[in-house]
């Protein structure tokens, strides 16, 4: 099978869906670059290439430059959505959301419910999250917690090349309003990668490791991180089961509870800031219904409620890494009531 | 441009129908038997009616908080609205939007909105959609003067000039904001004129007068219709009732309200207008009022007599399939 970055991965599964389906459409801020400039169209292709060259193919008309205009963005493709596109709307940064996120949260995720299951609004969102990069506090969050707690929007947070072209072209092909986010330190994460289009469902979790000791379960560019973490701890004779949900709503809760069930240990590893996150709401789920198949406290490897830092320095202490990992599942492996 | 005969009286019967169904919600609402908050559209009629005239179901508009008039204008059920106002089973959206959601996306309703400035960005998604699909349908957003403010709007009208969208921006300014006067909240007391500066052609209509509103938007709408791009109207238009029904209307002039109802009733205007020129005889007119004061009766006592949803609604239709 070929190996394909997940930059690749990603265009491919745009690739796919547009050649099959003329509705569906690319839209959003230099989704090809360079309109109106002397060097002309396919100047960039998004600020880190993934929809490089699609314009080629697609024409303007399907791969359509905007302005820099975040809810004029999201409000269209909701609109056109709902009246007969299948539109796959860039928010380059996923902190941009601050600047449109009644489109997302008033208006798509509502339309359906609040007009009483008339309307299907298949709207993809491709978004960037992640730190790493010295990006800084605005260029660098994780606020997938934040579109998971709406209802109405789906949310996929893919963490290697091939779950991200098989959640993308699911995600294209649902009815709903899917928020995908993407890692900015995983587009060059290469894995093998089929040439076909396939799908992989939404609410299914990746049991990336088997092990009987602690349940991690990692989100993104975690779950490497966690797989380093229980490599180094396996050497120890503690063996980490690593759950990857890949889609956080909806999320594969029974995936979870079953491994919990049978480790009694839980650590969940998210690059998101705390409070009311997905660290939170898994570690709530387990409290809530396998609390008596608990042996450990539930412990939780996060970023620090805090912005992110610019300083690399200040940046590596903000990410969770493989050795913060690795201290809290011994901890939770080794409590003693 | 020369209406026909049925052409006016459907128009007619339109500004009626909404004009009585506003009174009838204000009645009911006052009874405490319609829940929530509602905006009522009377004295606006014309606005909403001379601009829908021209458009047909596959065409859509979004509307505003103050949606019923644009509902009834773009052909939506009366009854199906009034029991979604009254919180029925078999209300237009089950019940589960209300005044401020109402929608009927078979009728090219994109729904009332309950963010100010909301609708703008949906309509030039709706016609994105026409013009990629090549439909030849075009997309209206009405919005009042208040959301004339709202950088939502601004984006929506940039992004049309941009991609020379079918879109049509209809600013019904009817002299407040809630409770604050447009001449105090629009800084350069002109939406039209700015408007014109995202690089369209706009112009002013007289709100009172279904005819000035009708022949504005025909340009607007042949326009986009044929790959001339976006345009924008602002309607000057008279809201008879308060903000939301209830409102004290301590902002209002002494007398303003009935001078209002007295000198800019956009149905008495219609009614002078088509009976001095012999286009249709009073009597026409009145059968007209009887049908829809019957229409409207039969609306309230569905509306009165309904079952309010069952309670497994309220886990239906977040998603599509989840």
């Amino acid at each position: 099978m070929p190996v394909k970055t997940m930059r690749q991965a990603l265009q491919e599964a745009l690739a796919h869906e547009m050649r099959r389906d003329p509705t569906v459409v690319i839209i959003g801020e230099d989704v090809s670059g360079g309109a109106g400039t002397e060097g002309g169209r396919d100047a960039a292709g998004g600020v880190l290439g993934v929809t490089k060259g699609l314009i080629k193919e697609f024409g303007e008309s399907r791969v359509i430059d905007t302005p820099i205009t975040e809810s004029a963005i999201m409000g269209a493709a909701a609109g056109a959505a709902v009246t007969g596109l299948r539109p796959v709307a860039e928010l380059m940064f996923s902190d941009f959301l601050g600047v449109c996120f009644d489109q997302i949260f008033n208006q798509a995720a509502k339309f359906r419910y609040m007009f009483g299951g008339k309307a299907r609004t298949p709207l993809v969102i491709r978004t960037m999250v992640g730190a790493g990069r010295s990006a800084a506090a605005q260029h660098s969050q994780s606020p997938y917690h934040i579109f998971t707690s709406v209802p109405g929007l789906k949310v996929v947070v893919p963490s290697n090349a091939y779950d991200a072209k098989g959640l993308l072209i699911q995600a294209i092909r649902d009815d709903d309003p899917v928020v995908f986010c993407e890692h900015k330190l995983m587009y060059d994460l290469r894995t093998e990668v089929p040439d076909e289009a396939y799908t992989i469902p939404f609410g299914e979790a990746n049991v990336v490791r088997e092990g009987d000791d602690v349940t991690v379960v990692a989100l993104a560019r975690m779950v490497h991180y966690a797989l380093d973490a229980a490599e180094k701890l396996g050497a120890e004779g503690i063996e980490c089961e690593i759950i990857d949900p890949r889609t956080t709503s909806p999320l594969d809760e029974d995936t979870i509870l079953d491994s919990v069930e049978r480790t009694g240990r839980l650590v969940v590893v998210d690059e998101a800031t705390p409070r009311c996150s997905m660290a939170t709401d898994i570690a709530a789920l387990v409290a809530d219904r396998a609390f008596s198949a608990l042996k450990a406290p539930v412990r939780r490897v996060t970023a620090p409620h805090t912005p992110v830092p610019f300083a690399p320095s200040l940046e590596k202490l903000y990410i969770p890494d493989p050795d913060r990992i690795a201290a809290v599942v011994r901890e939770v492996h080794g409590f003693v009531q | 441009m020369q209406l026909s005969h049925e052409a006016l009286l459907t128009a007619y019967r339109s500004m009626v129908t909404i004009r009585r169904f506003e009174e009838r919600v204000q009645e009911e609402f006052s009874k405490g038997g319609i829940p929530g908050f509602v905006h009522l559209y009377a004295g606006q009629e014309a606005s909403a009616v001379g601009v829908c005239s021209h458009l047909g179901p596959r065409d859509y508009i979004a509307s505003t908080h103050r949606g019923h008039g644009h509902s009834i204008a773009k052909g939506c059920d009366v009854t199906g609205m009034m029991l979604e106002l009254f919180a029925k089973q078999g209300g237009l959206c089950g019940g589960k939007g209300g005044s401020m959601h109402i929608a009927d996306l078979d009728q090219g309703m994109l729904g009332a909105n309950g963010i100010v400035g909301g609708g703008p960005p949906l309509v030039i998604g709706a016609a994105l959609t026409a013009k990629t699909l090549r439909t030849g349908n075009v997309a209206v957003s009405f919005t009042g003067d208040g959301g004339s403010n709202q950088g939502t709007t601004f984006e929506a009208m940039n992004m049309a000039v941009v991609l020379q969208l079918p879109a049509i921006f209809v600013f019904e300014n009817n002299g407040y904001g809630e409770y604050t006067a447009a001449s105090y909240a629009v800084g350069c007391h002109d939406i039209a004129g700015r408007a014109a500066g995202f690089g369209m052609p706009a112009v002013k209509a007289n709100g009172d007068d279904f005819f000035d509103v009708h022949e504005a938007a025909r340009e607007a709408i042949e326009r986009a219709r044929g790959g001339g791009g976006p345009s924008a109207i602002e309607v000057n238009t008279c809201r008879f009732y308060g903000h939301h029904s209830g409102d004290a209307q301590l902002y209002r002039g002494k007398d303003e309200v009935k001078r209002l109802r007295d000198e800019r009733d956009c149905l008495k205007h219609f009614r002078r207008r088509v009976t001095e020129a012999g286009l249709l005889d009073a009597h026409q007119l009145d059968e007209v009022d009887t049908g829809v004061a019957n229409l409207i009766e039969q609306a309230v006592v569905a509306a009165r007599a309904g079952e309010p949803p069952q309670s497994g609604a309220l886990l239906t239709d977040v998603y599509v399939s989840y």
